[in-house]
């Protein structure tokens, strides 16, 4: 069996040589990856985890900027390490929690009877007001680190007990985490039919699987139309109809220009999203933005379809330039073409000719309309509770 | 200055800037506007401002600023008009007729259509000349009664026919054909219009002749200004006309009134053709000269717009080429180049057309036994629908064919024939020249004040008045830089920044769906358009909405680079109802990219169809301004441009 950092080497491998496509993928594989890094420990103590599989997440962030078909890093990959780390934190503090009463230190609560009950009454308040995950979970943990220590002192054999039971939750947990990741989509699908009707015409821009699938469901009971954006530079939206009309939607492919022209006989506009950031806004491939203002214009509804493992907790600044990467010239110029042309610029010095592809593009949150996700539909300025359920404060910055 | 209108303050310059071309000291005053009479019901003021104030210093926010340049082309054309208009005191008195006199300007558009002919015929047997002031004569009129008899009808009209002695058609005829005019509906009905145009032509010869022999030149009247009749009631009246003028002069006033107002409801275009009306196709394909075959799997939504088979038509066409009768050589040609793509670009096909036209009229000869006029219109008119064939007419072209057969439906019947030609030549000359090159050179001079150092411009496609524009601020010394914006799948843009680059202009190029990237930086948009509707929807190249709606959201002006000879009447919400489908295959083919080929052989599966618009409407809101050759113009002034252009046009 190779060691952890082995399967971590191996799969930072993969991920540059574009072995792995597509951000669910990536989620489960990482987060796969993770499971087996954590069972293959052997010293399972929460603080230990958490420096491990932050190590390690790190190195998988740092490998995806090589990643080509997501030039962006691909996101998945980090919100899949911090949903571990918030597992693993998760998983120690109900152990601490649930090991006070059931370990049974009475001498030693009775000992601190004024300073740690009261302790406990304030962790407790503290869990009734504030998210488990904000910042109250920083306390708990140091608590918890102390409840550690204590015990450490009086029995190790429990200790060990408990850090075994500690990797057998988490381990589960990410199980979970696994099963959810792989059954997003059909969660997604399942809330098609109550937003599709018949006759209705639904646009798209691009290829994403959750709206293939999402469309399906709704394939099955209602007959709609579906307009295909074309998506340049990459005219996915092309392999995109393709599909659909192989699937037996009736598929009109459009190019992105006339995505104005058309949406005013749109009734929706459903899209995936590269990623969901924590305000509610999303990146999307280059084109959404637009899509999207045409789309606010014409008070057609904006629909982002995308799974929990998107949602990522950053909040974005200045995300256009930030969160974007501009590709090469040759998808929109042939080098030649312009060779004769620019030589007959007179001062060669200056750079005459700028050619700017970006692959990205950043939908604020006041454009969408809904976010539908594995767990329900949800409005944009919903994202940060969702977020706060997820991920644990300390895990934003890896 | 004048009292009444003191200069509004505007804090935001750019507002100002928009809406309106403060002429300068040096600006010559609107030459139509010089010569009295009362003024122009549509803008009621400026003109009267005109007459208080001296000329130039006025600004008035509904006025339309002359030409600052060169108006010597326009001019001399316009002044042509005022002698039409010019009347004689004495002839009212001739004319005055009891049924004359009961006519109200106001009702006209629900007059019996007896009284409808009556009134083309009393024009015409009066010899028709007296243009009293507009405003007078709704005065008067307003409160008589509107009943015509339709006897008095019915002679005046043989009176036509006695006193034209030209016309092969006998009076009853005429005047069928004149009362069916307000039901007709139908897009191809020659012979009415015909007629009509007959019955006006001659009313203007005789009215030229009276006004060769007439006395009052002063109170000549602007034939142009009476067009507008609906408009009459909010004129101001010019006291001493009013006084001066008759009931007869008043009605023989309303007889041009309708005639005119009959002719601009003629000039409003006809319902343009739906496809996917079965019958009506079927009609036209008889007609066709090109055998197309339909394109099979077409977009649910563009049923009623034509779309073809490209592949098929071109080699087909080639190898019957010297089979195509009726049409000249000359309008083949530029038939196929359209059909090829050769030629793009609303100013180059609308210039092509023309020339072609301009030839084919040069080798033109009058059949034995035919009147040039008639001949000539349906000659054109043929060659029309075979261009419509190869491509559907851009607007600015129907324009300019509508133009075109006016000009020649008011040639004098004195003419000869080779007079008459060359003076058709003439005129195409004359609105290749004055209404494109000229209004180019105009639009640049008016464009290149909104550029400044440091700006940034962008522009989508390639637009030709936008390149002079940029070109021109280059030559001048701006610094500035260039977002070229292009979109699939023509890539004109290319062509655009192939020459701006190979002038040495700094330029960036990017596609359309990075323009939320690439507006951060815009300062400034330019686009060009194929058209203006006149609810100053502008309709051009498909994604200019897009643009135009991304810089809106910017908050960067949007300033579109129209000739007023594109300029339309017809008004327009959306994209769909009217468009023009590309050749759907060329969206499957990424030109330079060949690892994408998801689509080769598409055309196997039902369930997918590929649209390829060309063209899209851009909502009046996204617009800041629209320069034309007129000045620079807020959107909301459109419909004023086309109205005093429809005049000009009308009149010249």
């Amino acid at each position: 069996m190779p060691g952890p950092q082995l399967l971590v080497d191996e799969f930072v491998s993969q991920l540059r040589k574009r072995k792995v496509e597509g951000s669910q993928a990536t989620a489960q594989l990482t987060a796969e990856l993770l499971r087996t890094v954590i069972s293959q420990l052997r010293a399972a103590e929460a603080p230990i985890l958490i420096e491990t599989v932050r190590k390690f997440g790190r190195e998988l962030i740092a490998a995806n900027p090589f990643v080509e078909t997501f030039v962006l890093p691909e996101l998945s990959v980090g919100n899949i390490v911090r949903r571990v780390l918030r597992i693993i934190r998760e998983e120690d503090a109900s152990g601490v929690t649930d090991g006070l009463p059931s370990d049974g230190d009475n001498q030693e609560t009775a000992d601190y009877a004024d300073g740690q009950v009261s302790s406990a009454d304030v962790l407790a308040t503290r869990r009734l007001l504030r998210s488990p995950s904000l910042h109250g979970l920083l306390d708990r943990v140091s608590n918890a680190h102390t409840d550690d220590m204590g015990g450490k002192r009086k029995a190790p054999a429990d200790k060990n007990a408990k850090a075994w039971m500690l990797k057998h939750n988490v381990m589960e947990a990410i199980n979970e985490l696994v099963e959810e990741i792989s059954g997003c989509h059909q969660q997604i699908a399942e809330q098609a039919l109550e937003l599709i009707h018949h006759n209705e015409v639904i646009l798209t821009f691009g290829k994403s699987k959750s709206v293939m699938e999402f469309l399906c469901a709704a394939k099955k009971k209602r007959s709609f139309r579906v307009y295909v954006a074309e998506g340049a530079p990459k005219y996915q939206g092309h392999c995109f109809a393709k599909d659909l009309s192989a699937e037996g939607f009736r598929t009109t492919l459009i190019t992105d220009s006339a995505v104005f022209a058309m949406i005013s006989r749109v009734n929706m506009v459903v899209v995936g999203a590269h990623t969901v950031m924590a305000n509610g806004g999303i990146i999307g491939p280059v084109g959404l933005n637009m899509l999207a203002l045409a789309a606010k214009q014409h008070g057609v509804p904006f629909v982002v379809v995308a799974a929990t493992h998107k949602l990522c907790p950053l909040y974005p600044e200045n995300p256009v330039v930030r969160l974007n990467e501009l590709k090469s010239p040759s998808d929109l110029l042939q080098f030649g073409e312009f060779s004769e042309c620019m030589e007959l610029a007179p001062d060669s010095s200056a750079c005459v000719l700028n050619v700017v592809n970006p692959a990205f593009d950043y939908v604020p949150p006041q454009l969408i309309n809904l976010f539908i996700t594995d767990i329900g539909g949800h409005n944009p300025s919903f994202m940060y509770r969702l977020i706060a359920d997820y991920y644990s404060a300390d895990d934003f910055i890896l | 200055m004048d009292p009444r209108r003191p200069p509004r303050t505007v804090p935001d310059p750019k507002v100002r800037h928009v809406g309106f071309f403060a002429p300068g000291a040096d600006a010559p005053p609107p030459p139509d506007r010089s010569n009295s009479a009362p003024p122009d019901p549509l803008s009621s003021s400026p003109p009267a401002a005109a007459h208080l104030t001296p000329p130039g210093t006025s600004i008035s926010p509904v006025m339309i600023p002359p030409p600052r340049h060169s108006a010597a082309p326009l001019s001399p054309r316009r002044r042509d008009s005022f002698i039409v208009g010019s009347y004689s005191g004495k002839r009212f008195l001739d004319v005055g007729s009891p049924t004359a006199s009961t006519a109200s300007a106001t009702d006209d558009w629900a007059l019996p259509t007896s009284a409808d002919s009556a009134w083309v015929g009393d024009t015409v047997g009066a010899g028709a000349s007296s243009l009293p002031p507009v405003g007078s004569a709704a005065m008067i009129a307003k409160g008589l009664a509107s009943s015509v008899p339709a006897t008095a009808g019915l002679t005046a009209v043989s009176n036509v026919h006695r006193s034209a002695g030209v016309s092969g058609k006998p009076s009853g005829a005429a005047s069928k054909v004149q009362g069916d005019k307000p039901k007709q509906s139908k897009p191809l009905k020659e012979k009415t219009t015909k007629a009509e145009r007959r019955a006006l032509q001659e009313a203007q010869r005789a009215a030229k002749a009276a006004a060769k022999a007439g006395v009052g030149g002063k109170a000549s009247v602007h034939m142009s200004e009476v067009v507008l009749a609906s408009d009459v009631e909010s004129v101001e009246v010019p006291k001493a006309h009013f006084q001066r003028n008759d009931i007869a002069a008043v009605n023989e006033k309303k007889v041009i009134d309708r005639q005119l107002e009959k002719d601009r409801k003629k000039d409003v275009p006809q319902p343009r053709m739906q496809y996917d009306d079965k019958s009506r196709v079927e009609k036209a394909k008889k007609r066709a000269v090109l055998k197309q075959t339909e394109a099979r799997n077409r977009v649910e939504l563009f049923r009623h717009l034509p779309q073809y088979e490209r592949g098929t038509l071109l080699p087909d066409l080639q190898s019957r080429f010297f089979q195509l009768d009726p049409v000249h050589p000359a309008i083949s040609k530029v038939g196929f180049q359209y059909l090829s793509g050769d030629i793009s670009g609303s100013n180059a096909r609308c210039i092509a057309m023309l020339q072609a036209i301009r030839e084919a009229i040069i080798d033109y000869s009058v059949p034995p036994g035919k009147a040039l006029v008639r001949d000539l219109t349906s000659k054109i008119g043929s060659y029309v629908s075979f261009l419509i064939e190869c491509r559907p007419l851009s607007i600015s072209m129907g324009n300019a064919i509508r133009y075109l057969k006016n000009r020649i439906a008011k040639l004098p019947l004195t003419l000869s024939e080779s007079e008459a030609k060359a003076t058709v030549v003439a005129d195409i000359d004359r609105f290749i020249h004055d209404k494109i090159i000229l209004a180019d050179k105009m639009i640049v001079k008016h464009a290149v004040t909104k550029i400044r150092d440091g700006d940034v411009l962008l522009t989508y496609g390639s637009s030709s008045v936008v390149e002079m524009i940029l070109l021109h601020a280059h030559e001048l010394g701006k610094q500035f830089r260039v977002v070229v914006v292009d979109s699939r799948p023509k890539l004109e843009g290319q062509l655009l920044l192939r020459k701006l680059v190979g002038k040495g202009l700094s330029c960036t190029y990017t596609h359309i769906n990075a323009i939320s990237y690439i507006m951060h930086e815009v300062s400034r948009v330019f686009l060009g358009a194929s058209s203006v509707l006149s609810n100053g929807t502008v309709y051009s190249r498909v994604g200019t909405a897009c643009v135009a709606m991304v810089a809106h959201t910017f908050h960067v002006p949007v300033m579109v680079c129209c000739e007023t000879y594109k300029f339309h009447e017809r008004v327009q919400l959306d994209s769909i109802c009217s468009n023009e489908l590309g050749d759907p295959d060329v969206i499957c083919k990424v030109r330079g990219r060949d690892e994408i080929n998801f689509l080769d052989g598409w055309t196997n599966g039902n369930n997918l169809q590929l649209l390829n618009l060309i063209y899209d409407a851009t909502p009046s809101d996204y617009v800041s301004m629209i320069i034309t050759d007129y000045g620079m113009v807020p959107p909301t002034s459109v419909p004023v441009i086309v109205r005093e252009y429809r005049k000009e046009q009308l009149w010249i």
